[in-house]
This record gives C-alpha cells, structure tokens and sequence, in this order.
C-alpha cells in the first residue's frame, strides 16, 4: 500500500461499470478528435501539446490542505479549455490520465475511462461552459480572466469529484450503503479546497500566458468580436 | 514543419519551448517538494480504516480496502520514480523530465498528426480569397488525415470533420 495513487485505482469500482465508462469515454473522445481538428492548426497543435506537459508537470505537485494529513493537485481541465477549447481541452487532460496510467501505474488501467470521463471530459465541459458564460458578462480585464478561470476551476473539480461519487454509486465495490451522501460530502469538502488551490494556480497560469502571448489563448480568441476585415475567427494564423 | 506556419513558427517556437522548461523544472525539481499525503480521492476512500505506520490498512471498513494493485506496477517509472535509481530526489526529478518529454511527444505528435492541415497555406495567409479558396482544400486535407491512420477515432470522426469543414 506504499504506491502513490493520485487517480482512481483497481478494485474500487466493479468490472462492468468500469467497462461501460471506458465505453462512453472512447465515444466522448472520438467527438473531442472530431470537433477539435477544427480547432487544431499549426499553431494549437504544438500549444496542445505544451498544455498536455504542463498539466503532467502541475499533478504531480501535490499541494497539502487541511491540517496537512491530506493533499491536494491539480485536475487541469479548466486549465485546458481556457487555452487550448474544450474539444482539444479534453483531449490533453486524456492524454495526461493515458499516459500517466500506461507508463507511471497511476490510476489503473481497467478505470481509465472512469478517471477520463470525471476529469477529462465532465471537468473539461463543466470549466468551458463556465468560461464561455464568464467571459461574456464579466468586464474585459485581466483581473476578469482571473475570475473566470478562478470559478471555473472550483466548479469543475467539485463536479469531477461528485462524477466518481456518481460512479461509486453504480459499481462501488464496498457496501458504503447508506453513508454513499457521507462519501459525497467528504469528496466535496476536501475537492472545494482542492478547487481553491487549482483556481489560484490556474489564474496565475492564465494570467501569465495572456499577458505574454493573448492570441494564444483559445477563449479569448473565439470570443473576440471579429473585425469586418478579418473573416477567419478560427482561420489559423490570421492576425 | 509545413508551409503553413512559417509566419507564426519562430515566436510560438520559442513560447513552447519556454513552458516546457518551466514544465521540466515544475517536473524535475518542484515535485520533490510536494506533499506525500494521500490525495482528496484516496483520503476520502480511507474514511473508516485505521492505518499503522507503514500505511497497512489494521482495521475497519472502508472503499480502500478493495484496491487491487495496478495492472503494470511493475513499470520502470512506476508510482512517478525511475527503477533502479536509489536517491529518491533524483528519481523522482528524473521520471518527472521523463514524463513531461513523453506527454509532450505522445500528446503535441498525436495533435499534430489529426490537425486541419492547410494546403498551400491558404490559412496562414489570411486573405479573403485564400480563405475563399479553403472549403474544398479542407476537405481535402482531413480526408488525406485519416487515410494517414492518424488513430482509430481520427478515423471515425474524418467524415464529420470534412462536411463541417465545408460548411466553413
């Protein structure tokens, strides 16, 4: 019991439902693959491929809260949506969780789909909603960047961890019975504290990169208002 | 890299492979300082186990007690260390390197390989009439993409991404 755990490992939940989330997560990706070539061009792709690092970099700097006996690191897919979109977003969190379980025994490989659906595409899709909503009707200003990439951050970790409750509920493999709302409050708790962290780390990362290199921030790009003479808003390069 | 990025290459250029070291350092060193204590989701499963300080499960009830091992615990890199290296900071800082170069390639390599690729570098240029030009080159191109065997779900997902790109 002396392994490093960080996502979901063997035994917790049974087989089939195991299987049925791999199932539903391979479906969700090949839409991420299907959507996002839209949003790849020469110079996401390479962006995409930073953003997947980094985010293999971050999780594995396990930040304590509470008293100290427990930690805490970040999940990334508010991070990812903000710079890459929600479709190539998801994809670089799947990659993080593929990688991380074939070659550092992290998260087993039988639950892969479970920890991809919780934090590669319900975090990813709950941070990018937030964003896109966010960004709409808060002012145009750093400190509104960092806002939003802030509670998007917190709320997708908090339905990230309420996606393995859900799991826990359908193919748990002990009997929590009825102290299953118990595990949801405990996950909660501890993963609003987690979403702090993630926010803070994920505002400073965001802040930074749009103070360097704007245009390379995936949501400001898209919603930008498009001047008459630019008719591209997703045309690569087209600056 | 192609024709397309030319414009953009150099200054994206030197923006990735600055994170990357930002990354590498975050990986190498940084994570040596990291806390060792459970994370939220396996502290929440140990709710109702005690532990003796070798971190056996002595009693009790909880999720945790179901965890079986990992199907490649035997993985040189296993639990983010590099087998056969004793120093427990350098393997730690080593696997992280290792990690960040490895889900740079897989990663940047995988999103390289399934992006829309413009022909002629009809996107970089911008102008109205290379974009007027692009539907049918976009077409192409994603099609030229799967038949590449850029994976499985590129493959699937070709012919949407095709119509899509020609409604563009």
């Amino acid at each position: 019991m002396e392994t490093l755990a960080m996502h979901i490992s063997n035994g917790i939940i049974n087989g089939p439902v195991a299987a049925a989330f791999a199932a539903l997560a391979l479906v969700a990706l090949a839409l991420c693959v299907a959507r996002g070539r839209q949003d790849l061009d020469d110079r996401l792709a390479p962006m995409a491929g930073l953003v997947a690092a980094f985010i293999f970099a971050v999780q594995m700097l396990n930040f304590p809260i509470f008293t100290g006996a427990v930690s805490g690191h970040l999940l990334g897919g508010a991070l990812a949506a903000v710079l890459v979109g929600p479709w190539v977003g998801a994809l670089c969190v799947a990659v993080v969780l593929i990688v991380q379980s074939l070659i550092f025994g992290d998260g087993g490989v039988a639950m892969l789909g479970l920890n991809i659906t919780n934090m590669a595409i319900l975090g990813t899709a709950v941070a990018y909603l937030l964003i896109a909503l966010l960004l709409r009707i808060l002012p145009r200003t750093v400190n509104g960047l960092a806002i939003t990439a802030f509670v998007a951050s917190v709320v997708s970790v908090l339905v990230a961890s309420q996606g393995f409750v859900l799991q826990y509920w359908l193919g748990g493999t002990t009997d929590v019975g009825s102290s299953l709302g118990g595990l949801a409050g405990t996950m909660a708790g501890v993963h609003l504290l987690i979403g702090i962290g993630e926010g803070l780390i994920t505002a400073t990362t965001v802040v930074t990169v749009a103070k360097v290199r704007p245009d390379l921030v995936y949501a400001l790009r898209s919603l930008r208002p498009i001047p008459a003479a630019n008719p591209a808003p997703v045309g690569g390069g087209a600056r | 890299m192609t024709t397309g990025g030319i414009r953009m290459t150099k200054r994206t250029g030197a923006f990735i492979l600055g994170g990357l070291l930002v990354a590498l350092l975050l990986a190498g060193v940084v994570s040596n300082f990291a806390s060792a204590h459970p994370d939220g989701l396996d502290s929440s499963l140990r709710q109702g186990c005690t532990f003796d300080a070798d971190d056996n499960i002595i009693g009790g009830s909880c999720p945790a007690q179901q965890s079986r091992d990992h199907e490649l615990a035997d993985s040189p890199l296993a639990d983010y260390g590099v087998r056969g290296i004793d120093n427990s900071y350098l393997s730690t800082g080593l696997s992280g390197v290792l990690g960040v170069l490895l889900t740079f390639a897989i990663g940047g390599g995988l999103f390289w390989l399934v992006r829309r690729r413009p022909s002629g570098g009809a996107t970089e240029q911008g102008t109205p009439a290379g974009q007027g030009a692009g539907p049918a080159q976009a077409a192409q191109a994603a099609g030229a993409g799967a038949g590449a065997g850029a994976g499985a779900g590129a493959g699937a997902a070709s012919a949407d991404a095709a119509s899509a790109d020609a409604r563009n």
